[in-house]
């Protein structure tokens, strides 16, 4: 009789072993299993790229390493990629939103997870990225959607504070941050606040002339401390103007919140006048005011698409048209869905914005490249490019259609988890156990 | 003095036949493509209106001259849109005095001159249900409309043949009204379901009096004191009898399973929940137990109890078997419903015929009205919407809206100005940056921390 050597006997031992915990490491994967975001070299194979700045690619691969797009075309080769079959999907670059509260709240009523309003109409000085909430359940919830990268922005005040634009994966703050910051600067507004705004004619026009003085104001103090910073005096600590200097000095641009279409043509000619790097946003009313805008060579972020006219006798669809009408006059427009938890409604918008006028390919660049070189970041986001972040979506197709499911999504690199709340809750009671009966 | 009587009721004539007139239009829509919702979708058919009534559906059909004839060329075709949480084309919404109002009636503060009606039928809805709001645990009947936009007469709106409904509702607003805000009960979900029972009680013995008092009539020479009448109780009564659907706004599974018990309890069958966002949870009891949920696509998370929802709730609850639609409650979402509803498809994969059912013929059941309405079906009502492109996909536009076969809205006959009334004293129209009317919470809204200054916000 031969008596097994020690080798063979510790496979015998390890498959018995196996066999009795089989049970145990299959109940381990309902119990506490956890995808995390993956980092690696990737292939996405045999898809159909929208790269959006040089065409569609059919049949095409990309190889994502060290957070970049490193290769991209119809012949690519894997190397030791782990590689993910594309077959019948479309890759296109992530989403970019222009604007969002996005992480700076969790609770929308509740004061205690309000994180976006500070007290005070001069606080430039606030950070939105210091606020940002990176486990916040509305970022893995936008995410899967494909829209990967937001600009989140603090509200209330004239001078309310600064955004930034994060990428929506990460565990701290700095790990989003996407490479742009902008003080936002409402501008005094001759529109009501809302239907329920009962100010008098009079009075708004009042508060308008008032609040345009105090803009001037602090403006004046603005260049004055930096007038005197640059020239070397000893400036007694001023976060506020310390903040705005740097507006001044071009180092940061301004986010002009205006909407309303003769507050429109007041902010270009302030904004002129100041000789100041600057953005316009909201912009509900551009379409009556698209030639100025467009003369005056300012980017757009605009939206929602999804909401009513500013005006009873504005055309029903308006608010959908208004994307359409700036682009056709010359203006680079960038959508933003201005939302917190739903940002993921991206898509839909720019989806509504190309179906009333805007054409397909202009609104999808107007959540991917336009936007990304609007803040500055058309290096890194924006589109399919060698060199470009591995930040895109892998989808069965359009998706801005709601038919449209989404596969896969990278951010810098990383493989997200196509899981968040809302699947989860998806999985659990799609059938319910116990159902309706207990036994 | 029966002559007199015989003159009034003669002079009472003319105008019962006004209000009993609503323009019907006879229409022929030719080579359209059909989604008619309850029997698949018909390539290249026509479909015959007279006077307001589907007549017939199938190919080469024919009409008399005087018809309008509308060539569809390959247009989708879908029935009305029909919106089961709406507070579009309403002057008043909340009446927000006591935790039970049931004797209040929004077909008194229907106001047909409301924008919101035109933007809606531009979105292809037909027909909304105009509804009280969340104020109260008990709150008023609502009025189901049909979007006649043009008349003045509020009356001319009215969907005549739907049956009654009212609002209830359960959890923050009504406990932070009433609780929080007045110092009475309810200020937890306890209070309110004991509040929704005490009105069922004093309902039953308000009935039993009237029983009593009825029943010692029929004695020979007995003068008995009738008791007091008391339309609040009148209409409790009603829903205990069945004559009313209940829609109530609800949002977490234990205070939905709550009042299912509740109604269980009182033999109530009539009831649908609103908003619903923990519907899922509760599927089950939902499909067995009620006329099943109305639900919004994806809102969560604007208030504390909808932070655990999922935008799958309508594909689980239609996978449950629980009759679902999908609702605006809201001026802005009502102007494109199919856009909502195609999220659906989006979160769970409905197909296409259960996802055009939920804004279609499931709250056609809802509002107790799938008979007439709901689907393009021969002896329906036509109310139809025509669309460029398939209703589900992102690109579509409605380009025709009919209501009884009459044409409210036509994309190549749309002026930029569609208001009806115009404010005399109105110098410079007013611009607004965002929308807060046509919602649950409003003339309520000093109940909430942030009085409405964001752009973020939804308040419902």
């Amino acid at each position: 009789m031969q008596f097994p050597n020690i080798e063979n006997m510790k496979k015998i031992l390890s498959f018995i072993l196996s066999l009795v915990l089989l049970p145990f490491l299959g109940f381990a994967q309902y119990d506490g299993e956890f995808v995390k975001p993956k980092n690696g070299r990737f292939l996405l194979q045999n898809a159909t790229i929208v790269t959006v700045t040089n065409g569609t690619i059919q049949n095409g691969s990309i190889l994502l390493a060290n957070g970049k797009i490193q290769a991209l075309g119809q012949q690519v080769d894997a190397g030791d990629a782990e590689v993910i079959d594309c077959t019948g999907l479309f890759i296109y670059p992530g989403l970019i939103d222009g604007g969002s509260r996005l992480g700076l709240v969790e609770v929308g009523s509740l004061a205690e997870t309000q994180d976006y309003a500070e007290i005070g109409q001069v606080t430039p000085n606030m950070e939105a990225l210091v606020a940002v909430n990176p486990n916040s359940v509305a970022i893995p919830v936008t995410r899967v959607s494909g829209v990967t990268t937001t600009l989140t922005m603090p509200s209330g005040g004239l001078f309310p504070g600064t955004a930034a634009l994060i990428n929506l994966n990460g565990y701290t703050p700095d790990q989003m941050y996407a490479g742009f910051k902008g003080v936002v600067m409402n501008f005094p507004s001759s529109a009501r606040r809302s239907t329920w705004d009962r100010r008098s004619d009079d009075d708004i026009k009042k508060e308008f002339e008032k609040a345009q003085e105090t803009l001037n104001e602090i403006w004046e103090k603005a260049t004055t401390y930096h007038r005197l910073k640059t020239a070397g005096a000893a400036l007694e600590y001023y976060p506020e103007m310390e903040h705005l200097s740097k507006v001044v000095a071009g180092e940061l641009p301004l986010l002009v919140e205006v909407n309303a279409a003769t507050d429109i043509l007041k902010a270009i000619e302030w904004i002129a006048s100041k000789e100041v790097k600057a953005i316009l946003t909201g912009v509900a009313e551009g379409w009556r005011v698209a030639e100025q805008i467009a003369a005056a060579k300012l980017p757009v972020v605009t939206g929602p698409m999804l909401s009513i006219p500013t005006r009873q006798s504005d055309r029903y669809d308006a608010a959908y048209t208004n994307p359409g009408k700036m682009a056709k006059a010359g203006v680079k427009v960038a959508i933003r869905a201005n939302d917190a938890e739903n940002t993921r409604n991206l898509p839909f918008n720019a989806g509504f914005a190309a179906a009333y006028g805007m054409g397909k390919e202009e609104a999808l660049k107007a959540v991917t490249i336009y936007p990304a070189e609007i803040f500055g970041v058309a290096d890194r986001l924006g589109s399919l490019e060698v060199g470009k972040d591995a930040t895109l979506l892998v989808s069965t197709g359009d998706p801005f259609e709601t038919r449209t499911q989404i596969r896969h999504v990278f951010i810098d690199g990383y493989r997200v988890p196509m899981s968040n709340r809302h699947i989860k809750l998806y999985q659990e009671f799609l059938e319910r156990s116990p159902g309706l009966e207990k036994n | 003095m029966k002559k007199i009587l015989q003159a009034f009721l003669i002079s009472l004539l003319p105008m019962s036949w006004s209000v009993a007139q609503t323009p019907t239009g006879s229409v022929l829509i030719k080579n359209a493509h059909v989604l008619t919702v309850t029997n698949g979708d018909l390539e290249g058919t026509d479909v015959l209106v007279e006077n307001g009534i589907i007549r017939r559906i199938g190919k080469n059909l024919s009409a008399p001259a005087s018809v309008e004839v509308i060539e569809a060329n390959g247009m989708y075709l879908m029935p009305g849109i029909i919106d089961a949480h709406s507070h579009v084309a309403l002057d008043a919404v909340n009446e927000a005095t006591a935790p039970i109002t049931s004797e209040v009636k929004m077909a008194d503060v229907v106001n047909p001159y409301d924008i919101g009606l035109y933007r809606a039928l531009a979105g292809g809805v037909t027909i909304s249900h105009a509804m009280h709001g969340s104020a109260n645990a008990i709150g008023g009947q609502n009025i189901t409309l049909k979007h006649r936009y043009g008349s003045g007469n509020p009356e001319d709106l009215f969907m005549k043949e739907a049956p009654r409904t009212i609002k209830f509702a359960l959890g923050e607003n009504p406990t932070r009204v009433h609780g929080r805000g007045n110092g009475i009960q309810p200020r937890t979900r306890m209070g309110v379901d004991a509040v929704i029972r005490n009105g069922f009680n004093e309902a039953i013995q308000y009935k039993k009096a009237w029983e009593a008092y009825n029943n010692a009539l029929k004695v020979r020479g007995a003068t008995p004191v009738p008791p007091k009448y008391d339309e609040r109780l009148e209409t409790l009564a009603d829903i205990l009898d069945g004559k009313i659907i209940i829609h109530c706004h609800s949002y977490r599974a234990d205070e939905i399973y709550g009042l299912i018990n509740t109604c269980r309890e009182f033999g109530i069958t009539n009831i649908v929940f609103s908003h619903v966002n923990e519907g899922f949870k509760v599927a089950p009891e939902l499909a067995e137990y009620t006329m099943g949920a109305s639900v919004f696509a994806d809102w969560w998370a604007y208030k504390f109890e909808v932070y655990y929802s999922t935008a799958y709730n309508a594909a689980i609850l239609t996978r449950n078997n629980v009759i679902t639609s999908i609702n605006s409650d809201s001026g802005e979402l009502i102007r494109h419903l199919y856009h909502e509803a195609g999220k659906a498809q989006r979160y769970g994969e409905l197909n296409d015929q259960e996802t055009l059912a939920l804004i279609t013929i499931n709250p056609a059941k809802q509002l107790g009205i799938a008979d007439k309405v709901g689907s393009i079906e021969v002896g329906k009502q036509a109310d139809l919407v025509l669309f460029n492109e398939h209703p589900l996909s992102i690109y579509a536009i409605p380009q025709m809206t009919f209501v009884d076969g009459v044409k409210y809205f036509d994309i190549n006959a749309d002026d930029n100005d569609m208001r009806l009334r115009v404010s005399a004293s109105e110098v410079v129209e007013p611009i607004f940056l965002k929308e807060h009317e046509h919602r649950c919470m409003h003339g309520v809204d000093f109940f909430f921390t942030n009085f409405g200054r964001s752009l973020f916000n939804h308040s419902h």
